[in-house]
């Protein structure tokens, strides 16, 4: 972990986000969406739990939280292994129900909110010896749920269909995976398929995304420049972003707003009013220490859950 | 192999390939056998490409071994041994639709425990039947391993309304079933009902599995329904045009191996089976070799590159 930290300053990250992806978005964007403003009072929530709590049998995973992700915001979900983040995700989607308090999604019940929600589960990669291009898995993010089998050469009549074409070469190039969406998916590497995916996610113009570790099993030039791809789109796009991490140092800089989890509630607001020992202590009831290394990292220390100890997913790899 | 030439040249098939085709439709049995096996290339073509891509090859091999006792307990009932391997293979396609499947999908874990324990009972139960039925079952050996003998027009009506109803079926759940077998999260996630089409699925690969038995036997299913779909695969991604090429493949295999199997004495499960395989280690080999190639043209053009 120490290593890691040490491998990285806040500098790099600018660096990724200028080398590692082209910004040509607003060039081909005709109608650039306005940059995110505080969003008034009134606004309502794409996202908001309250009172909620989600138990299978006897096991409560957690319970009491009330959250809410407005318009635009490029949100994390923090919190240890276990913790419960991806059923955060899933009761949102409808997957999982919850035991108590309510949920609400672009308005209306979880499972209901369809074409204006974008999801990105948690995944390992795709098989090697998969033989389908990029650009057909971005493809189905389009039409994948319609009935019905795509006819040849539906796009020399079907202006639908022709529309739908130029919308997943825009997202294609937006994610920056145009040299490789017509190789088999299996062949590309792991960055790669994440930036296809994230793709897919956004072909239909989604109001909330939903992202479960899209930053897991990246390497860290990778994780740098996907949160700052996630992170461009969110604002260019207008897009709220839910993101569940385990690490919040790679998205720290573009976030707007934390959301903790611990079993009994959540706590949120922005990196610094949350990631502090004292908010930590009270959320997990246990001494928590926070330490802020010179560049800005921040350690999470004290509970052996803590996410600082989450850093061994990734000891398979070799630590750069 | 040389025998099996040498029986062909017996059997009088000549250098005048006209005359040879002429020969092929002569008699009625044989248009009857094109005719059906037509129609079950179609159909394990159609069926195969997805059962390769959704990696459940073996399901569809055991719904195909489990089309012999339904053969044979038909034929032990009195009844129609057609209608006995449909009735077997869709019901033991909803068995192994029962079992949940495994997130990862694919014919691991707990899936081949019972898909293996459905083929060995299939197994068990046909040779009880044919015992059962005292007699001399005369048609064991094309129920195991093909035939395309005696093949009757109700059986090529039957194969034509089962297979029309399969592709029909096919047709209308393509797309969400791609999505689901590409990425069953997501889809489900979009509102695709992944369970159920894992289950309709099944039932399809089951019908198309009786189908394609009554052709290359129960045993030898496979050929046609995973070789076709693997070697289109192979050469090329875009899922339209592989798809494609798996039904023309599947055809051309058939066919091929029905004139070989006329002409010859031996059995037409045999040329099924090598004429395929023989399809896919050639395009396995294509495959490495151009991508070696490629590799070998891209580090070269790179260190032309460093060079200059």
């Amino acid at each position: 972990m120490r290593a890691r930290l040490l491998a990285m300053n806040a500098g790099d990250f600018e660096q990724q986000s200028v080398v590692g992806i082209p910004s040509t978005v607003s060039r081909q964007n005709p109608t650039p969406p306005s940059p995110p403003s505080p969003p008034p009072a009134d606004v309502r929530p794409m996202l908001e739990f309250s009172q909620a709590a989600v138990r299978f049998g006897y096991r409560t995973v957690w319970s009491d939280v009330n959250v809410s992700v407005m318009p635009g915001e490029f949100v994390a979900i923090l919190g240890p292994n276990g913790v419960g983040k991806s059923t955060l995700i899933k009761v949102a989607l409808g997957l999982v129900p919850l035991s108590a308090g309510t949920a609400t999604v672009l308005g209306a019940e979880p499972g209901q909110a369809g074409r204006d929600l974008g999801y990105l589960p948690q995944r390992r990669s795709f098989d090697q010896g998969l033989r389908v291009r990029g650009i057909d898995v971005v493809r189905l993010g389009a039409d994948g749920d319609r009935w019905g089998t795509p006819l040849p050469f539906a796009r020399r009549w079907s202006a639908q269909s022709r529309a739908q074409q130029e919308r997943i070469d825009e997202v294609i190039e937006m994610v920056g995976a145009g040299q490789y969406a017509e190789r088999p998916i299996g062949e590309v590497s792991g960055g790669e398929q994440q930036r296809l995916l994230i793709a897919q996610a956004l072909v239909r113009r989604p109001k909330l995304l939903l992202l479960d570790e899209p930053l897991d099993s990246l390497d860290l030039p990778n994780q740098a420049a996907v949160a700052a791809l996630i992170s461009r789109i969110s604002r260019d796009e207008g897009v709220a972003v839910a993101m569940v991490a385990h690490d919040v140092n790679p998205i720290m800089s573009y976030l707007d707003r934390v959301i903790y989890i611990g079993q009994g509630g959540a706590v949120s607001g922005t990196v610094e009013q949350v990631i502090n020992s004292e908010t930590l202590s009270r959320l997990y009831d246990t001494p928590i220490e926070v330490l802020r290394a010179s560049d800005g990292r921040l350690v999470v220390v004290g509970d052996p859950e803590a996410p600082s100890h989450h850093s061994d997913r990734h000891s398979g790899r070799p630590l750069p | 192999m040389i025998a099996v030439v040498a029986a062909t040249v017996r059997e009088g098939l000549g250098w005048n390939l006209v005359d040879d085709m002429r020969q092929l439709f002569e008699l009625h049995f044989m248009v009857n056998a094109f005719r059906a096996g037509t129609i079950v290339a179609v159909v394990a073509g159609a069926m195969g490409w997805f059962t390769v891509l959704r990696r459940q090859s073996f399901a569809g091999h055991a719904l195909a071994v489990v089309s012999f006792p339904g053969a044979a307990g038909a034929v032990w009932l009195g009844a129609s041994a057609t209608a006995g391997t449909f009735v077997a293979s869709v019901s033991a396609a909803l068995v192994i639709a029962l079992v949940p499947r495994s997130a990862s999908g694919g014919g691991d874990g707990e899936d081949s425990a019972v898909i293996g324990t459905v083929q060995a009972l299939a197994l068990a139960s046909g040779v009880l039947f044919v015992s059962l039925y005292g007699g001399f079952l005369n048609s064991l050996n094309g129920l195991l391993f093909g035939t395309f003998l005696g093949i009757t027009d109700d059986q090529v009506t039957t194969l034509i309304i089962v297979g029309a109803a399969v592709l029909a079926v096919l047709a209308g759940i393509g797309r969400p079933l791609f999505f689901a077998t590409i990425d069953a999260d997501v889809a489900q996630a979009s509102g695709v009902p992944v369970r159920m089409l894992s289950v309709v699925f099944l039932v399809l690969l089951g019908c198309a599995a009786a189908e394609v038995s009554q052709i290359t036997g129960s045993l030898l299913v496979f050929a046609l329904l995973v070789l076709p779909a693997a070697s289109a695969q192979r050469l090329t991604s875009r899922p339209g045009s592989s798809f494609v090429l798996t039904i023309v493949l599947a055809v051309a295999i058939t066919w091929v191996a029905l004139a070989a199997a006329y002409f010859s004495v031996h059995p037409i499960g045999f040329f099924v089976t090598t004429i395929g395989l023989g399809v896919f280690v050639v395009v396995t080999v294509a495959q490495s070799a151009k991508v070696r190639i490629q590799r070998r043209g891209r580090s070269g053009f790179t260190s032309q590159g460093l060079a200059a």
